[in-house]
């Protein structure tokens, strides 16, 4: 199963970091995702792309953790040679991940 | 139970203007926002300044209040914005005409001014957050430094009965939290009410992005009327609970989930959003669907604001340059990865030696790398070439560049697009609380 099943996500950025909701659909979902989507797993899906720390937060009221990734966005918004500066398209990337 | 409606008129400076008009005409609101300021406005905007005295400020004002003050006028909806980027004072000025002309009688604005601290930053020579040294120490061509301010001057813009505040660098949420301190008499150190004051701003600023815009996806989260997104308004009340809404009939859709997409937009620690006015706690924030596109927000709380405010510094940082051209049909993939190496070798060739370079395939790798790009062959690619210089003239080689594969490069290359432009970038600071000072200037007929 693909995030993209479970879950909806929405990209942020401010300066050179970005951060990736993940929000499940349905609450009973939230035990799944905090245990298969680590920030671990994550750094390592976006090896690629995103050079620093990546850092997870919970939000168990609304179901929803939070990635908080450093050095993500070659070297932000306002410098980056990037087509999409934002990183905005990170989401679409996070929920194609397998669990 | 006193309650108050705020509704928010624009997510970023270049908006669509008619959900804004929509909110004023039928939003039965108290107070319009319009939060028009990202990082690097303000530093474009001192730019223009310094080209004409009197620009600076958001480009779609005059557009925007010819638009929205005739409605606002008469509906005594006040108007609180950021829209004077870095000439408040020549966007005061502005609206003022444009209200004249309306023939808006006893109009007034007040503006708050204070949040240019250019010389205080050279002055405390403050540490550059991300060069990691002083600003006498980094070297930058420092064209901007403005400081996001909280509800203070806005409190007392809008104890003046002022028809409109306008601003420069607020922190987005303190344009919000403004109006609902004004009205329920909130204590300045009450930071729990401040806290949800502070979410609801947070909830709002983005406008269309809570109301089911940049939430759409066909077929698994399907929104209706999105040429037609109607703009989120809020119901508060004193306690600081409040309905995230909007105009009945207008496009989109308030849901959990889109309340949900919205409060993380932008944020890092939940229980830690540092704002001018307190320290927000989203972490045990909860959302409840009430209704046709009613959703209840419970749960933000505050603690005390921290004795510094940040500061965004805008600093000129040379120039990029950029082609691309476009390939179709069978083998398109390599045609697009040779023009690539070509414009690659071309750089050797002519001994230019980028300082940073992309070499992207738009529709194979541009967006997330080489590594997720397992769809198969794409029927038709982009080749796009990237380039960081130190001068405007390399830029405009880079572009030129590409433009050669017309009649030099590989089969079948169409649509070639160059540009050449300044890097105008931003870096941070912090500045003691102290050191920065909110004044207000009104102005009326």
């Amino acid at each position: 199963m693909k995030l993209r099943d479970i879950a909806h996500s929405r990209t942020g950025d401010k300066g050179d970091i970005s951060n990736i909701s993940l929000i499940v659909y349905d609450i009973h979902d939230y035990g799944q995702i905090k245990d298969a989507v680590t920030a671990e797993k994550v750094q390592n899906w976006f090896s690629d792309i995103v050079s620093g720390e990546v850092v997870r937060y919970e939000l168990p009221a609304i179901g929803a953790l939070n990635f908080v990734m450093y050095e993500a966005l070659g070297g932000g918004v306002t410098r980056s040679l990037a087509l999409d500066i934002h990183g905005k398209s990170l989401s679409s990337a996070l929920l194609d991940f397998v669990i | 139970m006193n309650k108050i409606r705020i509704g928010s008129g624009a997510g970023y400076a270049g908006d669509r203007i008619e959900p804004a008009v929509e909110l004023a005409q039928k939003g039965q609101l108290d107070y319009l926002v319009f939060e028009c300021l990202a990082e690097r406005t303000i530093a474009i905007g001192q730019k223009q300044k310094k080209q004409d005295a009197n620009k600076g400020y958001n480009e779609l004002l005059e557009a925007r209040m010819r638009a929205v003050l005739p409605s606002c006028y008469e509906n005594c909806v006040r108007i609180v914005t950021n829209m004077g980027a870095a000439n408040p004072i020549a966007a005061g000025h502005l609206v003022m005409r444009v209200a004249k002309e309306l023939g808006l009688a006893s109009f007034k604005v007040a503006v708050v001014l204070g949040d240019d601290v250019l010389p205080e930053l050279h002055r405390l020579d403050l540490k550059l957050n991300e060069a990691g040294v002083a600003v006498s120490q980094s070297g930058k061509d420092i064209i901007s430094a403005n400081a996001y301010m909280g509800i203070e001057g806005l409190l007392e813009a809008l104890e003046s009965g002022a028809n409109m505040v306008i601003a420069g660098r607020v922190a987005d949420p303190s344009l919000f939290l403004a109006p609902m301190v004004h009205e329920f008499g909130w204590p300045q150190d009450d930071w729990e009410k401040l806290g949800k004051g502070t979410c609801i701003g947070h909830l709002l600023e983005c406008a269309g992005q809570i109301t089911g815009g940049y939430f759409a996806d066909p077929g698994v989260k399907d929104v209706i009327g999105l040429a037609k997104l109607g703009f989120p308004l809020a119901e508060v009340d004193e306690s600081g609970d409040a309905v995230i809404t909007k105009v009945e009939g207008s496009g989109g859709v308030v849901c959990e989930a889109t309340c949900k997409e919205q409060l993380l937009y932008e944020i890092h620690r939940p229980d830690q959003y540092f704002t001018p006015d307190v320290v927000a706690d989203f972490s045990n924030v909860s959302f409840i669907q009430q209704g046709d596109n009613r959703v209840a927000v419970k749960g933000a709380n505050g603690s005390v604001r921290t004795q510094t405010l940040k500061i965004s510094v805008g600093y000129n940082d040379g120039f990029i340059g950029e082609g691309e051209i476009s390939f179709a049909g069978p083998n398109a993939v390599a045609r697009g990865q040779l023009a690539l190496d070509i414009v690659k070798e071309r750089f050797s060739v002519c001994r230019f030696e980028p300082i940073e370079a992309r070499y992207d395939l738009v529709g194979v790798n541009a967006l997330h790398g080489v590594t997720r790009s397992t769809h198969g062959e794409p029927y038709e690619v982009r080749a796009r070439v990237a380039v960081r210089c130190s001068t405007f003239e390399d830029a405009v080689f880079v572009g030129n560049e590409v433009e050669t594969l017309y009649t030099n490069g590989p089969a079948g290359g169409g649509g070639v697009a160059k540009s050449a432009k300044a890097v105008l970038a931003m870096d941070s600071c912090l500045i003691p609380r102290d050191q920065v000072h909110a004044t207000i200037t009104i102005l009326e007929d």
